[in-house]
């Protein structure tokens, strides 16, 4: 092997091609790590990369039958502007995920606060039971709703059985409410990781100085803990909202003509509409709405972050 | 006077909150496989009677077999090629500098966040528009994309976990790369591949969403629990099949997680 | 109550002097003992240490101080009041911590300013205390910075203005010189020292490191196991030890076995095994003719020569091994009927040849009273 290192040209030309690249990946930190990380880039080009190119361009399509003219054109952008369904869906959609994230939020902070602070033994055990629900069906935990909110559900045949109610409660199936408890009780695990990282992250000596500094609990909260967990809150926020305003499950199962959602409009673009181009088009406005909002929303909580300290 | 320090001694308010909280994320469902076992064909209170009939006509459907065979199927293939990949990429991440690494991980890990309903569309379109028939094949690599990060994000810890100077000691004694990684790597990572495996066969098995749009034909459970819903008379052995597919969930995610405890209670320290 | 006896001689107070005392306090981690029936007290204004080695309760005796520990039993009373239920935010003591906790999220000055919030002061007279504590820490320019932009000597000095600007009845530091390097160390204790005498508050200081003790101290405890072995002033501590434990874990100590021979006007004649009969006054208060003792004597009180003579105050050795340190040098001699072999400390007056040839016989000796004599136990 040393010998390769002394400049003889003849035998280096000599070298096989397969010695030479063998070299290389052993000489370059770079390349080695490229290397194990190529299939999964490759998997994710393919797989993400390539299909949003291509869905962009097809928002820029039209349909013609069960084919498509390719001639690039702005009308599907027009027309979902145009028609105020389309908008009214849309703002109904982020509406309702911003609804659940903040509950989700605001119900999940403290879970994540008493797991970080007041925790002290089998912390893992805690972490792994309030993520459990997470990792299993999400279509079935919306089923359970379902059968929890249902018209003859859970809560109505028992508030009936005992009788409080003589009717069923109507309201609680197929509403923006109902979509909004269902959302924010499947993305709860989701939310408490994040904030309980940042929350753990915090060195405990700072809570002392805070207290050794003359602040009460309360005040220590608000000072410390909450500003310093700000991170967090703005991820588990994040992680909350992206995905749910593309959820279309909940809205089909619980949401009723009331409580349906942009993915729903986008997956019937898809199914029974078959104007996929549209649906292209919607799913491209709903990407854009969705990056505003959330770099917005960074932005404030930059500038909060900044006033509180 | 408690044995508690001042900031730690315990506050009941939060604790009965903590109780409360893990009642209500467990509680709606439970409710499946409660009713999973009462006779009434109506999912509604008060509870009729015991029965395991549901169950036993689950077992004479022959689609039920057919579902629960192709998502085994994807499931396993699913887990072994993101868990493969996942190795891979996880060891790149945490023990390569690699320029752009900040934003190539978090590309990586888009699938988490994004909409599943925007990859199932595109990669629909690219399908199609490839001429590929829709089947388990496509199903199975919508659902490659999804796993990935979390074979990843499963993955990273373990590689954090251990220091990089005990595969240099391994190089200096003389072993080369490949042998360092099945001697040395590959046993201290065995628990987050184990977890990993685990982990992402579940989130393939319960996936839906990619299913919806790339199964051809042949359905997954999911989709065949989705066809299913429509039909009133069907709700019971529904209830039954999403109990045992909840059960077998918990089981497989709880193993994978304990399995993989202590890689993530060391990266909890580290920070 | 032996150990109440000499607690009574050795402290220079009265009680009724007493700024913080420390009454019989008793700490369980579970069923560990963290503190062992701790009395304590320490005078207004003084510079107070707590030494010892990891774990043996010192820490936990500042946290109880601040308020962060509850003692199981005992009490506790700063400036007369009874500390117990107190919580640390209403204590009139600050501290500053050992990782000093300098919060990320604020500027130098809003940290320092951290704790006036409730004493509700106008923008301007807030401005000009914090800007008197930044001049009293040397960083008049440092007020917009925020903490990650800090060295480690830079915290340091935050964390005390941050305490100091509450004008605390007390300030307690947490080993806070611990994680600076040696040249920083040594500048920081003199300024901490200089800063003490400035303020005129009293500060309790915890350390593992003894000379840092010795140099800022104007009292030490030795803690070990959850128990005071010893409080004094760090002169006492080093020539007159209590007890093996303190001779050992100040400094370093030679050790002998002996038994009194007799005691004379203040003084008492010891018989060894391997020195012969030493003569000493420094003596603990009881003790009786043909009690077994230890005696011991620090290495720099013995002095070392080649050629030597029988007669007292004299022992001869071998020289077993020799390590030359610079501007001292330190032999280890063995001596017949002694155990362990005898060090010994030496200034380098002359220029050292570097032969220290081992094995050559040597003469040890000593003046009266360089040792002391230990009470067994």
């Amino acid at each position: 092997m040393r010998g390769q290192d002394i400049p003889m040209p003849n035998q280096t030309a000599l070298l096989p091609n397969t010695v030479r690249f063998r070299t290389l990946l052993q000489r370059s930190e770079t390349t080695r790590g490229f290397a194990l990380l190529s299939p999964t880039l490759l998997i994710m080009t393919v797989g993400i990369l390539i299909p949003i190119g291509i869905l962009v361009a097809m928002s820029f399509w039209t349909q013609v039958g069960f084919d498509f003219d390719t001639t690039l054109t702005t009308k599907n952008y027009q027309l979902a502007m145009d028609r105020p369904i389309y908008g009214a869906l849309l703002r109904r959609s982020l509406w309702m995920s911003g609804m659940a994230t903040i509950a989700t939020v605001i119900l999940s902070y403290p879970m994540a606060y008493f797991v970080a602070f007041h925790i002290h033994r089998n912390k893992m055990m805690w972490i792994v039971l309030i993520t459990l629900p997470f990792w299993t069906s999400y279509l079935l935990r919306v089923f359970a709703w379902k059968v929890v909110l249902g018209y003859q559900g859970v809560i109505n045949s028992a508030l009936m059985a005992l009788g409080l109610i003589d009717a069923p409660l109507e309201f609680l199936l197929y509403s923006q409410s109902a979509v909004v408890i269902t959302l924010a009780h499947a993305w709860a695990a989701f939310a408490i990781l994040p904030m309980y990282v940042s929350l753990e992250k915090i060195d405990k000596s700072l809570l002392e100085a805070a207290t050794d500094l003359g602040d009460g609990p309360v005040a220590r909260f608000l000072r410390i803990t909450l500003p310093l967990s700000l991170p967090g809150v703005i991820s588990a926020c994040l992680l909350i909202f992206i995905p749910t305003t593309g959820d279309y499950i909940t809205p089909t199962l619980l949401g009723g003509p009331d409580g349906a959602m942009i993915g729903n409009l986008i997956q019937k673009q898809f199914g029974a509409v078959n104007n996929w181009p549209m649906g292209a088009t919607l799913s491209i406005i709903l990407i854009l709405s969705i990056g505003a909002i959330s770099l917005s929303f960074m932005a404030f909580a930059n500038f909060v972050r900044k006033r509180i300290s | 006077m408690s044995g508690h320090s001042y900031i730690k001694r315990p506050n009941r308010p939060l604790q009965i909150y903590a109780a409360l909280f893990l009642v209500v994320l467990y509680v709606p469902v439970l409710f499946l496989p409660l009713f999973s076992f009462n006779t009434s064909i109506y999912v509604k209170f008060p509870l009729t009677g015991f029965t395991f009939q549901w169950y036993i006509e689950l077992m004479d459907r022959e689609p039920v077999w057919a579902a629960l065979m192709n998502s085994l199927r994807v499931g396993v293939t699913t887990s072994l090629i993101s868990t493969g990949f996942g190795i891979f990429a996880a060891k790149a991440i945490t023990r390569y500098r690699l320029p752009g690494k900040g934003p190539l991980v978090g590309f990586i890990m888009l699938p988490l966040v994004v909409p599943g309903i925007i990859f199932g569309v595109a990669l629909l379109i690219l399908i199609s528009r490839m001429g590929i028939p829709l089947s388990l094949y496509t199903v199975t690599i919508g659902h490659v994309i999804v796993c990935l990060p979390f074979a990843i994000a499963t993955m990273i810890p373990r590689f954090e976990g251990f220091d990089p100077s005990i595969e240099e000691a391994s190089a200096d004694l003389g072993e080369n790369a490949w042998w360092t990684f099945w001697r040395i790597t590959f046993p201290m990572v065995f628990p987050g591949i184990l977890a990993s495996l685990l982990l992402t066969f579940t989130v393939s098995f319960d996936e839906f969403i990619m299913a919806f749009f790339l199964s051809g034909t042949d359905p997954t459970l999911p989709m065949y629990i989705w066809s299913q819903l429509r039909f009133p008379k069907e709700f019971p052995s529904i209830l039954a099949l999403a109990s045992i597919i909840l059960v077998v969930s918990f089981a497989m995610v709880f193993l994978g997680q304990w399995i993989n405890r202590d890689a993530q209670a060391t990266d909890s320290k580290s920070e | 109550m032996r150990k109440q006896l000499i607690q009574k001689v050795n402290d220079p107070m009265t009680k009724t002097d007493a700024f913080i005392s420390i009454r019989n306090v008793n700490k369980f981690f579970g069923k560990f003992q963290a503190i062992n029936d701790v009395s304590i007290d320490i005078g207004h204004g003084e510079f107070f240490s707590l030494l010892g080695s990891s774990g043996c309760g010192k820490t936990t005796l500042l946290r109880m101080l601040a308020g962060f520990e509850n003692p199981t039993s005992g009490e506790i009373y700063i400036d007369g009041q009874p500390m117990s239920g107190v919580p640390p935010h209403h204590r009139p003591v600050n501290m500053v911590f050992q990782s000093y906790a300098i919060f990320p999220h604020l500027n130098v000055r809003d940290n320092i300013a951290y704790g006036l919030r409730k004493q509700k002061l106008s923008r301007s007279k807030r401005n000009a205390m914090v800007d008197e504590m930044l001049d009293l820490i040397k960083l008049p320019d440092y007020g917009d910075r925020k903490a990650n932009q800090l060295s480690g000597g830079q915290r340091q000095r935050i964390a005390l203005a941050r305490s100091l600007i509450l004008r605390p009845k007390v300030l307690l530091l947490d080993e806070p010189l611990g994680a600076l390097d040696k040249q920083l160390r040594e500048q920081m204790q003199l300024e901490l020292r200089a800063l003490q005498k400035t303020v005129g508050i009293t500060f309790v200081f915890v350390t593992h490191d003894q000379e840092e003790a010795l140099t800022l101290s104007d009292r030490i405890a030795v803690m070990s196991n959850g128990r005071d072995l010893q409080v004094d002033t760090p002169t006492r501590l080093y020539e007159s030890p209590m007890d093996r434990e303190v001779a050992s874990f100040i400094g370093t100590m030679n050790f002998f076995d002996g038994t009194v021979k007799a005691l004379t006007d203040g003084g008492a004649e010891i018989e060894t095994a391997g020195i012969g009969d030493v003569y000493t006054t420094n003596i603990p208060p009881s003790l009786t003719p043909g009690q077994s003792v230890s005696v011991a004597i620090r290495p720099e009180k013995l002095t070392l020569s080649s050629d030597g003579h029988g007669g007292s105050n004299t022992v001869k050795g071998r020289l077993d091994n020799a390590a030359y340190l610079g501007e001292r040098s330190h032999y280890y001699v063995s001596v017949d009927g002694v155990p362990q072999p005898v060090a010994v400390s030496a200034q380098n007056r002359q220029r050292a040849n570097g032969n220290a040839e081992s094995q050559r016989p040597v003469w040890l000796s000593w003046d009266d009273n360089a040792f002391v004599v230990l009470g067994n136990g």
